[in-house]
């Protein structure tokens, strides 16, 4: 149902999309590596790029990947438009709209403003990560790279570790990894991960040896050094020190494990360089499934019948 | 002028009266109640099926005036009241400038007599500027007519301030109203904190922020010996800590709205922002405790906390929308049907919560309908079925969420001081006797 709606969160998914999703994505990485990048899939469709928060990942990926399925793009970012002079996020939409765009790309810091486009506009609209609620595309490039060195998802321990409350990474994955059958274990100081996360399928646990114990998949996720100011924690120091994944602690995962993180990383903070540079590292292979991933996005979302012919 | 309104249900807790009676109105004030009762001059009207009360005070209401009259005004405010049943209101000092002086709260009371229309009583600022720093003037805001004093939309945060808040009132006998949350536990905060505010990735407001400030009030109460009342208690704990404070004869009383009765965090799916509200929605265990306080009575008042807003605002992204229900024009509806009907409290329970309690605690004319007392009366039908339309409020305020919702038993006449300044026009529909329900 999502094909005629959009991409709000991973929560709306069933698992047969997901699986969908996975399974275009790979098609398209394919493609990407023998260097088919110039598709006529989206030919004519015109997409946007609203981007009210800094990105460099997520907005390069989400402008190539409509740029390999022959779209056109507009980068919107709010300095230099009408937002300066007091637009307000929903006038400036049905704008854009008005000029025949066919979809929205949109990444904000408040929690909601996709559905609240939604409510306004009737467009595919694609959250690219919307304050601390969710951020599906990174969970579906996540699950696409487990996927693909572990050859499935189901029974699998996936470990994430760091600040869950804030992150939307944490919770698109949380879910998405439950409904695809993966054990979700959650670790940090227990300021930052929230006990009604059992709720959505995680296991919570007070340490980080505990969760990333015998796991096949340990995530960092991005440390806002602004929450040290709230006194979620005593020190960047002390965080690394007992929530940072090192190799020591990296070691009781298995010997196979891969370690991801959605980036930017503070090096020597959550991830110790050794560790973000060493073998069990997947971080460059998670940048690359990104445009795959959101080509798949795209193509389900805006190409309608041309979907068959790729497979 | 004289009003014979025969066989009505006559339900006035004042008396302990629930019976099918006659009043008599003679001008402003009440003349006669009783059984056959006869007038040869007086306007007869038979209201078989209908229930008379004494009139509706809601004493906790944000009619906006002055400045900001884009959401509200005293006229329309006061329309909305009638409408909803109530001939008396009290309302809250979070206006721009703020009712922090004896000035102020003479233009709010003489504004309100341009009409002529339900009683208002202005509630006074606790602090200059509601800023939670100097105490105001709470005497001569006394003098001028203010019957309470709050900061309502905040809390008085520091504690020795609060303290001498209710010490320094005791000497007008005037109570203290707080809106109780803890500032620093509740930063940024935009709905419950618990499942939906995770599920949302949105900031919470714990249950904490609000308990902690409701206990530190009842322990300042009763080491000052001084009364406070609580708005909006929204928690099971703060239910409990109340429960407890009124056993050990803390002069503590509170009140919960409508919707913390009825609506659970729930609400808040999809980013509503109609449920967006301060105190937020909780759970469905704390609607509960609400409502198992409501019936042992540690819950005094019903007051709708109306606070109206403009659609742009509540058109907003949801953080930027503002907190509040536009509750006036439902509160009665709602509390028919899906808290009487339901068989939670008695008619005459609800007379004291939403009439005589109010009465006692902000020490005003009303909730009586005593002989001699002036004729504020609410007539309600409890057959009539009719759906919440938000386009047919008479308030500015359209913001609420049970827009759509159908509900038995509304008030069809607002009577204050013999005058009829609400009648119901048009019925969606009336239902016959075949099928009565009990109240």
């Amino acid at each position: 149902m999502f094909k005629n709606y959009g991409l709000l969160g991973i929560e709306h998914l069933e698992k047969e999309d997901i699986e969908e999703i996975l399974d275009l994505a790979f098609v398209y990485k394919d493609y990407i590596n023998k260097g088919i990048k110039k598709l006529s899939t989206l030919k004519g469709k015109s997409i946007v790029n609203l981007f009210y928060e800094p990105s460099t990942r997520t907005k390069n990926s989400f402008e190539l990947a409509a740029k390999y399925l022959g779209a056109n793009v507009i980068n919107f970012t709010t300095q230099g438009s009408s937002v300066q002079k007091g637009e307000i996020l929903k006038d400036t939409v049905i704008t854009l709209t008005a000029m025949g765009i066919d979809a929205v790309v949109i990444r904000h810091n408040m929690s909601g403003t996709p559905m609240y486009l939604k409510k306004y506009i009737n467009l595919p609209i694609i959250n690219a990560g919307d304050g601390m609620h969710e951020h599906p595309t990174q969970a579906l490039l996540d699950m696409m790279t487990v996927k693909e060195y572990k050859g499935t998802l189901k029974g699998l321990k996936v470990a994430i570790i760091g600040d869950i409350v804030h992150s939307r990474v944490a919770k698109s994955n949380i879910i998405g990894f439950s409904k695809m059958g993966s054990k979700v274990y959650i670790a940090g100081p227990c300021t930052l991960v929230p006990e009604i996360a059992k709720k959505f399928g995680a296991i919570v646990k007070n340490n980080v040896e505990e969760a990333v114990e015998g796991a096949d998949v340990v995530m960092g996720l991005r440390l806002q050094l602004e929450r040290q100011k709230k006194n979620l924690f005593p020190s960047t120091g002390e965080y690394a020190k007992y929530y940072g994944i090192n190799s020591k602690v990296l070691n009781l995962a298995k010997q196979d494990a891969l370690l991801l993180h959605p980036g930017p990383v503070n090096r020597e903070i959550e991830l110790t360089s050794e560790v973000m540079d060493g073998e069990k590292s997947y971080i460059r292979e998670q940048v690359t499934n990104g445009v795959a991933i959101r080509m798949a996005v795209l193509n389900l979302l805006l190409g309608g019948k041309e979907y068959e012919k790729v497979i | 002028m004289k009003k014979l309104f025969k066989n009505a249900r006559v339900i006035d807790p004042s008396q302990g009266i629930d019976d099918i009676l006659d009043i008599l109105i003679e001008g402003e004030k009440i003349a006669g109640i009783g059984k056959n009762l006869t007038s040869f001059d007086a306007e007869v009207e038979d209201l078989t099926g209908k229930i008379i009360t004494p009139g509706l005070i809601d004493m906790h209401v944000h009619f906006r005036e002055p400045g900001f009259e884009k959401k509200e005004d005293i006229k329309t405010g006061m329309l909305a009241a009638a409408r909803g049943g109530f001939t008396a209101v009290a309302c809250m000092p979070n206006t721009n400038p703020p009712l922090d002086n004896p000035y102020l709260i003479k233009y709010v009371i003489d504004r309100a007599k341009e009409y002529d229309l339900i009683k208002l009583y202005p509630i006074g600022c606790v602090t200059k500027g509601r800023m939670g720093i100097e105490l105001s003037e709470i005497g001569k805001m006394s003098e001028q007519g203010a019957v309470a004093f709050s900061d309502d939309g905040s809390p008085i945060g520091n504690s020795a301030l609060m303290k001498r808040a209710l010490l320094y009132a005791k000497g007008f006998d005037k109570v203290i109203i707080d809106h109780c949350e803890d500032p620093a536990l509740s930063e940024g905060g935009q709905i419950n904190e618990g499942y939906m505010s995770f599920k949302l990735g949105l900031t919470g407001i714990p249950a904490s922020a609000e308990e902690i400030m409701v206990a530190r009030d009842v322990i300042l109460a009763k080491e000052t010996k001084s009364k406070v009342h609580i708005a909006h208690i929204s928690t099971k704990g703060s239910v409990e800590i109340i429960r407890r404070a009124k056993e050990l004869g803390v002069n503590v009383t509170c009140e919960v709205t409508p919707h913390h009765l009825i609506l659970t965090e729930d609400e808040v799916e999809g980013y509503n922002p109609l449920a967006k509200v301060n105190p937020p929605l909780r759970t469905s265990e704390d609607v509960e405790a609400l409502i198992e306080g409501l019936k042992d009575g540690t819950i005094d008042c019903i007051t709708s906390d109306h606070a109206p807003h403009t659609k742009e605002e509540k058109e907003m992204e949801f953080e930027y929308a503002p907190f509040g229900i536009s509750g006036i024009e439902t509160s009665l509806g709602l509390i028919l049907d899906k808290i009487v009907k339901k068989g939670v409290i008695s008619l005459s329970q609800m007379v004291e919560k939403m009439s005589l309690n109010p009465a006692k605690i902000l020490n005003i004319d009303g909730g009586t309908l005593k002989q001699g007392s002036f004729a504020d009366i609410t007539i309600i039908d409890p057959y009539i079925e009719w759906t919440v339309k938000k386009e047919e409020f008479l308030s500015k305020g359209k913001n609420t969420p049970f827009d759509g919702y159908k509900l038995r038993g509304k008030a069809i006449r607002t009577i204050v001081k013999g005058k009829e300044v609400y009648k119901e026009v048009h019925h969606e529909s009336l239902v016959g006797p075949g099928r009565r329900f009990d109240l």
